[in-house]
């Protein structure tokens, strides 16, 4: 279990709180399906279908993984529960290692890049601001200087909520107040960011569906304002995810990912009854590393995303 | 909304035609496609394959019995049992007592706040209804600010407590507020909450009790998942709600929580969310919406949109001016601004059959017009009226003081011409106006 002293045990046990609806559904549910079976048979391969559709895995990527499964099956014969779970669980940790994805193992950011810009993108209502609150104050921890950028200048108090995560955890933001030019504010932040000196810098973005081409242009032109400070920033474009987002999930990574590149994912909501399987399908289509996840609404409930500690929540 | 779920359909039953009649053989593929694509809809896996039996079961029974070709008669089986698990007739709000309350509850992040003031605008303006808006998000940062703003845009009150920090008593005190001041509607907004958090979702229950709403709205984000249905049982568990409110369809989802949610909690969903305006609301219609997802597009909601922002006396007024060759820049501007007010372009576009493939990619800005605008509002009274004397001088002038250049003010100016001459042309060979072809329209449904 080398792999996870990294991780306080504390954290580990949130991270299952959230997950327990998760790991006792799959699990107590794919125990049903084999219970008195030898071997995998058709039934146990429809159940094995309907948990991971219904765990919003998504038809394509389910279908992957029964075909992965069945040829195994059929080389080794004899499957009990036990070695369906641990090939099941197998073949997701290989869906999500496939992608060659590094893992991140803290809050931190390269040292080579400063200020480091992270631009947090995503549909409305998934968490941005929350889960830019939660970050900031993750980056505050480990002794980083935050600025962050308000141009969410769109939705009725915007500003005044991520002011309010501002006074709770203590970073300065730039804000312009409602209705100003988002690529203002960006430009402004990270002009300021640079000229005092600041080692993170997060911006903030109204919420918007992928399918709006105006707004989805206005994302691009926020990335190229901050280019012109910074030739290669955005060095992280962020999609928040909504964890109880169905298949919908793959076409905001596709389109927010044409307008910004997005480079690194959030899934929020863990805590919910949402299986967070969509994190599965998305990093076997997209090859979009999970950076956070988010397991609640308190301020130390953001987590560095591990694909082996998830998927070994999600099955131990 | 759904064009992705037809999109499959289409094809499934393209599979279909060219055959003779249904049989096991053929449908089963079909089927197996139709299930498919239900899935990616994210419409819950056990209601897909209920669907799927169903359809099958009819499907074969009426084989024999009709000449029709089988991608039809599964186009029809499909649409109807679509419609009837949708959920039949259409459900109204209950607007009963003095005050009426609506409570309102849901997950984070999934509407509830532009809903609720949404619904506040709506009832305003359809109802006639004099709506207070109560403020019970006390936790999630600026939540109370947000739909202060929002009650301000509508110029609807809202009540909130600054120091209080127990919705419980924050909505009762909110009632007799609203019974001192009037208010014939109450609409509570409430925090978000998951349906795992026994002592939030105890909270939502003591609301409940202690105001007994006629109507209890579970707000759900159409983008949901597999999860939609049990979240929506959860809710429904503890709080027996009236209705479901579908957000976010303005977005691309393919909406099977739509599907689901209905069969499983057996309530109807009320009212949908299409946008961030304050007028982007809309009536639930299971049987439209079904027709919706086969592609058939909506035309009976486009035209009742129409019809609604189309003031009939205006009509009148205008086919006159028409027909008197009158029809000038004021004219216009005001049929400019009647479009713009029935929503964005695209999704008008949108909901006529067949044009839902053809529009997806296109990208029609909502601020076409504004050049437009920009240039009628630097005529005079006298050129709006009487176009004829716009010179070059006065075009060059006007180019200047609407930021445009003189190519654009010609071209307007020239389509102008052209649409007045279209217009008379027409007037004089129907002698019919606007509304009359609108309500032909609908009747034909």
């Amino acid at each position: 279990m080398g792999l996870f002293n990294i991780f306080s045990r504390e954290k580990k046990e949130r991270l299952d709180q959230g997950l327990e609806k998760t790991k006792s559904n799959i699990f107590t549910r794919i125990s049903k399906a084999v219970a008195g079976k030898s071997t995998v048979d058709d039934e146990v391969l429809d159940s094995l279908e309907e948990i991971l559709v219904t765990s919003d895995v998504g038809v394509a990527t389910t279908l992957r993984i029964i075909e992965r499964i069945q040829k195994r099956a059929t080389k080794d014969k004899y499957l009990g529960t036990s070695e369906l779970n641990k090939l099941l669980k197998e073949e997701i940790v290989a869906l999500l290692q496939e992608n060659n994805l590094q893992d991140f193992t803290e809050f931190s950011v390269p040292g080579d890049k400063k200020p480091y810009v992270i631009l947090v993108v995503g549909v409305n209502g998934v968490g941005k601001t929350t889960t830019i609150g939660k970050l900031a104050y993750q980056f505050k921890k480990s002794g980083k200087s935050v600025l962050i950028g308000a141009a969410d200048t769109f939705r009725a108090a915007a500003v005044e909520q991520i002011t309010i995560w501002a006074d709770r955890v203590g970073f300065p933001i730039i804000n312009q107040g409602m209705g100003a030019d988002p690529a203002s504010v960006a430009f402004d932040t990270v002009k300021s960011a640079i000229a005092r000196d600041m080692e993170v810098v997060i911006i903030d973005t109204a919420g918007r569906l992928h399918n709006k081409i105006n707004l989805m242009n206005e994302l691009s032109k926020i990335r190229k304002v901050i280019q012109k400070l910074i030739p290669d920033a955005p060095h992280e474009v962020l999609l928040i995810l909504d964890a109880s987002t169905g298949q919908n999930a793959f076409e905001q990574a596709k389109q927010f990912t044409a307008a910004t590149e997005v480079n690194a994912l959030a899934l929020t909501k863990l805590d919910g009854t949402a299986k967070g399987g969509v994190v599965i399908g998305i990093s076997d289509q997209f090859k979009i590393p999970v950076k956070y996840i988010g397991v609640g609404e308190g301020l130390e409930d953001l987590q560095v995303f591990n694909r082996v500690e998830f998927v070994d929540s999600l099955f131990n | 909304m759904f064009e992705g779920l037809s999109d499959k359909l289409d094809r499934a039953f393209k599979v279909l035609k060219g055959h003779g009649h249904i049989t096991e053989i053929n449908v089963a593929d079909t089927l197996k496609d139709v299930r498919k694509a239900l899935l990616d809809a994210d419409v819950s896996f056990k209601i897909a394959k209920q669907f799927t039996d169903q359809v099958k079961e009819k499907a074969l029974g009426q084989n024999v019995l009709t000449a029709v070709s089988p991608g039809q008669l599964m186009v029809k089986i499909v649409h109807d049992e679509l419609a009837g698990l949708m959920g039949g007739e259409k459900a109204d709000l209950l607007i009963k007592g003095d005050p009426a309350i609506i409570l309102i509850a849901g997950l984070q992040g999934s509407g509830k706040t532009t809903f609720s003031a949404k619904l506040a605008n709506y009832l305003k303006a359809k109802k006639g209804k004099k709506p207070l808006l109560v403020a019970c998000d006390v936790y999630r940062p600026a939540a109370i600010e947000q739909l202060k703003v929002l009650g301000q845009q509508i110029d609807v009150e809202v009540y909130s407590e600054d120091s209080a920090n127990d919705p419980v008593k924050i909505a009762k005190r909110s009632i007799s507020h609203a019974k001192e001041n009037g208010h014939n509607i109450v609409i509570v907004d409430t925090a978000g909450r998951l349906s795992i958090d026994e002592q939030m979702m105890d909270e939502i229950s003591n609301i409940k009790s202690a105001l007994n709403p006629q109507e209890t709205l579970f707000v759900v984000d159409s983008m949901t998942g597999q999860d939609a249905v049990n979240t929506a049982k959860a809710f429904n568990d503890r709080l027996d709600f009236e209705g479901v409110v579908l957000t976010k369809l303005d977005g691309d989802t393919r909406g099977g929580a739509a599907l689901s949610i209905k069969s499983v909690v057996n309530k109807p969903i009320k009212f949908v969310g299409l946008g961030e305006k304050m007028e982007a609301i809309d009536i639930f219609y299971p049987e439209r919406m079904a027709d919706r997802i086969l592609g058939m597009g909506d035309i009976v909601s486009l035209v009742e949109k129409a019809q609604e922002q189309f003031d009939e006396e205006e009509a009148q007024k205008l086919q006159k001016r028409i027909a008197r060759n009158q029809f000038d820049f004021n004219d216009f501007l005001a049929q400019i601004k009647q479009i713009k007010k029935m929503g964005n372009v695209k999704d008008l576009l949108g909901m006529i059959p067949g044009m839902g493939k053809a529009v997806r990619n296109l990208d029609i800005d909502d601020n076409a017009f504004k050049g437009i605008e920009a240039i009628i509002h630097s005529m005079t009274p006298e050129e709006r009226v009487n176009p004829a004397v716009m010179n070059g001088n006065r075009r060059k002038r006007i180019a200047a003081g609407s930021g445009t250049t003189i190519q654009d003010v010609n071209r307007l100016i020239k389509q102008f011409d052209d649409t007045r001459k279209m217009m008379k042309m027409v007037t004089a060979n129907k002698g019919k106006n606007m509304a009359n072809v609108m309500r032909n329209m609908k009747n034909m449904n």
